[in-house]
């Protein structure tokens, strides 16, 4: 029963370390890009010794945490799916005898672990010799940051499953996510702490599911605020929007018409 | 003459194109601009804890992220399909720009004018009149000049930074990311005052790849205040010359990219 979705998320894996010089290339542009946020933060850290909470090392290694969890959570669709949908392909995935939605999952954690390997654990390291890092306290918070990390993973694959489906109503569904992400980058916590900003905004941001994708694997990892409702945030949004992947992908395969044979 | 026409008629199908999806096409310009808002976003974020970043109160960040902005998305609109470079290598389609009778660039810039890119230019235009309408700048001939003078000799640097990346898919049709650092790598390097990079991000991503003659030399002119780096005051007017470096370099290294180029075998 549940053997082919683990044969799928060792292809997911495999399937993604073929593009060795294309996760080279990217790890170089997450580690340009980490140096320069770092400086950006650092600024404003210097000057009064400690912003919203965070000194130096709780910065640095927020921001190389974030660039490295960037490629393992994949906060920018790749449209793959919508495409499918698009061409009409997706007529021969949902006849496939697996269940569409987990066998995707299971890819998309596949893809993540390569991730976890190539992307995250260099400027992870990088950052951690070359500028001030806060290591975790207790060694049991790598193992609840793992589960923090799968957590972040499913939310995002659950999101990003909702957008491709869009397209069985939209054809072209290349606005809805261009407008998706351009905003995560602010709304999980990439670009700026979410302790950063105001307590309205702070509060709004955690009735929805964008600060578990990124900025909560992060505290977890820095062991900051309580790591049970923390978890308890991600589980919750992790259900919900699975389910709501099920439902719509129940209401558009009752919508499909397959032509011809 | 004949070639600026074929272009000309070229650009003018494509943009009827996108418009001809109105819905889609509004959508992509707000994604557009969001992505810029994004940093505008963080200015604001990180002025509520602090007074001033690198020396520089928050209305002279927003004078230098605002012509930095606009820079960037009309550089974009003009070569940001460059990024489709290595599909291009791999299903073999720009063998087939090769073999027209028009140039290769002059060819892959007009393939695609994507008009929602001006999203960006946008966002950076509005924060450029909010900058103006609080009076930081003083209106002086010299400095409207300057105003309107500054985002185009930037697009044009950060136009020949992309070609000159984007040329390193000839090599390594894989890297396109590769180039990312230097292309989308500039809307945080020239929209910060450069004082904030440590000294070897600055020499290689402000001085080597030329990104602070995009916005911060210009802005400090228009500002009229002294550079917390000490450096020569000549260089607050020298980006046209540096323009003018940055496309001879850029078209040395596409010259060289496309003679090196042999076909990836489709």
């Amino acid at each position: 029963m549940l053997r082919p979705y683990l044969h799928l998320v060792r292809a997911g894996f495999r399937r993604h370390s073929i593009y060795l010089a294309a996760s080279l290339a990217g790890l170089f542009t997450n580690t340009v890009f980490g140096l320069l946020r770092v400086a950006v933060l650092l600024a404003v850290v210097e000057q009064t010794g400690r912003a919203a909470g965070y000194d130096a090392a709780d910065t640095s290694t927020f921001v190389w945490l974030g660039q490295g969890l960037l490629a393992v959570v994949t906060l920018w669709p790749d449209r793959e799916l919508a495409l499918r949908v698009r061409s009409g392909d997706i007529a021969i995935d949902l006849a496939r005898p697996w269940n569409l939605q987990p066998a995707l999952l299971a890819q998309d954690l596949g893809r993540a672990a390569h991730a976890m390997l190539i992307r995250f654990a260099p400027p992870v390291l990088f950052g951690a010799l070359a500028l001030p890092f806060r290591w975790p306290q207790s060694p049991w918070t790598v193992l609840v940051f793992s589960l923090s990390t799968v957590l972040a993973v499913v939310i995002s694959f659950a999101i990003r499953f909702l957008l491709d489906l869009t397209a069985f109503w939209l054809i072209d569904n290349r606005g809805v996510v261009t407008v998706y992400a351009a905003s995560t980058g602010m709304l999980c916590g990439l670009t700026v702490p979410i302790a950063y900003f105001p307590d309205p905004v702070r509060i709004a941001l955690y009735t929805t599911p964008f600060p578990a994708m990124l900025q909560t694997p992060i505290d977890v990892f820095s062991e900051r605020g309580a790591t049970a409702a923390l978890l308890a945030h991600q589980a919750l949004w992790a259900v919900l929007l699975i389910a709501a992947g099920r439902l719509v992908l129940a209401r558009a395969t009752r919508k499909l018409v397959v032509q011809g044979g | 003459m004949d070639d600026l026409r074929v272009h000309a008629r070229i650009l003018g199908s494509r943009v009827r194109g996108q418009l001809a999806y109105p819905v889609s096409f509004a959508l992509d310009s707000l994604g557009q601009a969001l992505g810029q808002a994004n940093e505008l976003a963080v200015i604001l974020v990180v002025f509520a804890q602090v007074d001033s970043l690198g020396g520089f109160a928050r209305d002279e960040v927003l004078l230098i992220y605002a012509l930095a902005g606009i820079s960037f998305g009309l550089a974009d609109l003009a070569v940001g399909q460059l990024d489709e470079l290595p599909r291009w290598i791999r299903t073999g389609e720009l063998d087939v720009l090769l073999a027209r009778p028009l140039g290769v660039l002059p060819q892959l810039v007009t393939s695609d004018l994507q008009l929602r890119r001006l999203g960006r230019s946008a966002v950076g235009a509005v924060v450029l009149a909010a900058v103006l309408a609080a009076g930081r700048v003083e209106p002086t001939p010299l400095n409207a000049l300057l105003i309107i003078g500054t985002p185009l000799v930037g697009a044009t640097i950060i136009g020949a930074i992309w070609v000159v990346t984007c040329s390193v898919s000839f090599w390594v049709i894989e890297g396109r990311e590769l180039a990312n650092a230097f292309t989308y790598g500039s809307t945080l390097t020239t929209a910060y005052p450069i004082s904030i990079f440590g000294p070897w991000l600055r020499r290689l991503l402000c001085y080597a790849v030329p990104g602070a003659f995009v916005a911060y030399f210009p802005a400090l002119a228009l500002l009229d205040r002294p550079d917390p780096l000490g450096l020569p005051h000549v260089l607050r007017y020298a980006a046209p010359l540096v323009a003018v470096a940055a496309v001879l370099v850029a078209a040395l290294v596409w010259h060289t990219a496309v003679r090196h180029y042999q076909g990836a075998g489709s």
